[in-house]
């Protein structure tokens, strides 16, 4: 019970950071789904696969679901890191990131 | 090549930051105790990662784990001391729940964004720049990547004295930076 439901909320987790990224204006915005939204869905998935894992208790199980937990810090380590020089590599590039139209603006 | 070396030391004046810690390096492989808990934390690893207990596998993985304790002890720890490591990764493993917790809040915040139909009307992307009062590297590189895992905010650009430069995606989340997260880590690390 507790694998699927920790599976289904990864599912919606995985499924808002697609959205996100279709549904955000750009560059900069879509990345916040898409670096984070996957963090947390991949940290809830792969709980899931540790646990289901974990179901016919054995030592080689539970070395196999600690690997799985290794994966889970290493993306945790790994995914702000990436995030962060796309990023600035958006800005090198010269990019400017996407603001909303102050009032004033949309009145011209 | 030796020369080279010695001679860039001994150019640079006395007392000098960067001079001070390659000395430092150069006596790390005589630090006994760093070595022996690199060992340790490699040799759990290779246990971990191999998963068999014979004799072959075993010697193997001590081989290899002395090899690399002798190539990377001055990386896990570049003071070369173990005084207040301790201390600092109690203190870290306290801080890791509440940066879970904080991660979930921003991540339904976030994904509530996504689904909203009106969604434009809500966001409102912009970049803060704030000062830091963090100093050490380690605790730089954590709150950036901390800054960057609660969603709503990316670190765009952080300097070596602390100057972070971070994009928001609407007012409520930039609202809260630096706030307590900086001083969460500031505690971590000691740095009151």
């Amino acid at each position: 019970m507790l694998v699927i439901a920790l599976l289904v909320v990864g599912l919606v987790f995985f499924t808002g950071g697609g959205v996100g990224i279709l549904r955000f204006p750009d560059f900069f915005t879509r990345l916040h789904p898409a670096g984070k939204l996957d963090t947390l869905g991949s940290l809830l998935m792969m709980l899931a696969v540790a646990i289901y894992n974990l179901e016919h208790f054995s030592w080689e199980a539970l070395l196999t679901s600690l690997k799985i937990m290794l994966i889970v810090l290493f993306i945790f380590l790994s995914s702000p890191t990436a995030t962060h020089s796309i990023v600035d590599a958006g800005i090198r590039a010269g990019m400017v990131p996407w603001r909303k139209e102050t009032p004033e603006e949309k009145a011209e | 090549m030796v020369n080279r070396e010695q001679h860039e030391a001994s150019s640079q004046p006395m007392g000098h930051e960067s001079g001070g810690t390659t000395a430092g390096q150069r006596r790390g492989l005589r630090n006994v105790p760093a070595c022996l808990l690199t060992f340790a934390i490699l040799f759990c690893l290779w246990i971990l990662l191999s998963g068999r207990f014979d004799a072959f596998h075993l010697t193997l993985g001590v081989i290899s784990c002395i090899m690399v304790t002798l190539f990377s002890v001055d990386l896990v720890f570049p003071e070369g001391s173990l005084q207040g490591i301790g201390g600092t990764w109690l203190r870290f493993l306290g801080y890791v729940p509440w940066l879970l917790y904080q991660i979930i809040l921003a991540n339904l915040h976030v994904l509530y964004l996504v689904f909203h139909p009106r969604m434009m009307d809500l966001i409102e992307p912009e970049i803060i720049r704030f000062q830091s009062k963090l100093h050490s590297d380690l605790s730089l590189v954590t709150f950036a990547n901390s800054i960057t895992l609660t969603p709503g905010t990316i670190t765009v650009y952080v300097s070596v004295d602390g100057d972070f430069q971070v994009h928001a995606i609407d007012k409520k989340s930039g609202e809260a930076l630096p706030g307590e997260m900086e001083a969460r880590i500031a505690r971590v690390f000691g740095e009151q």
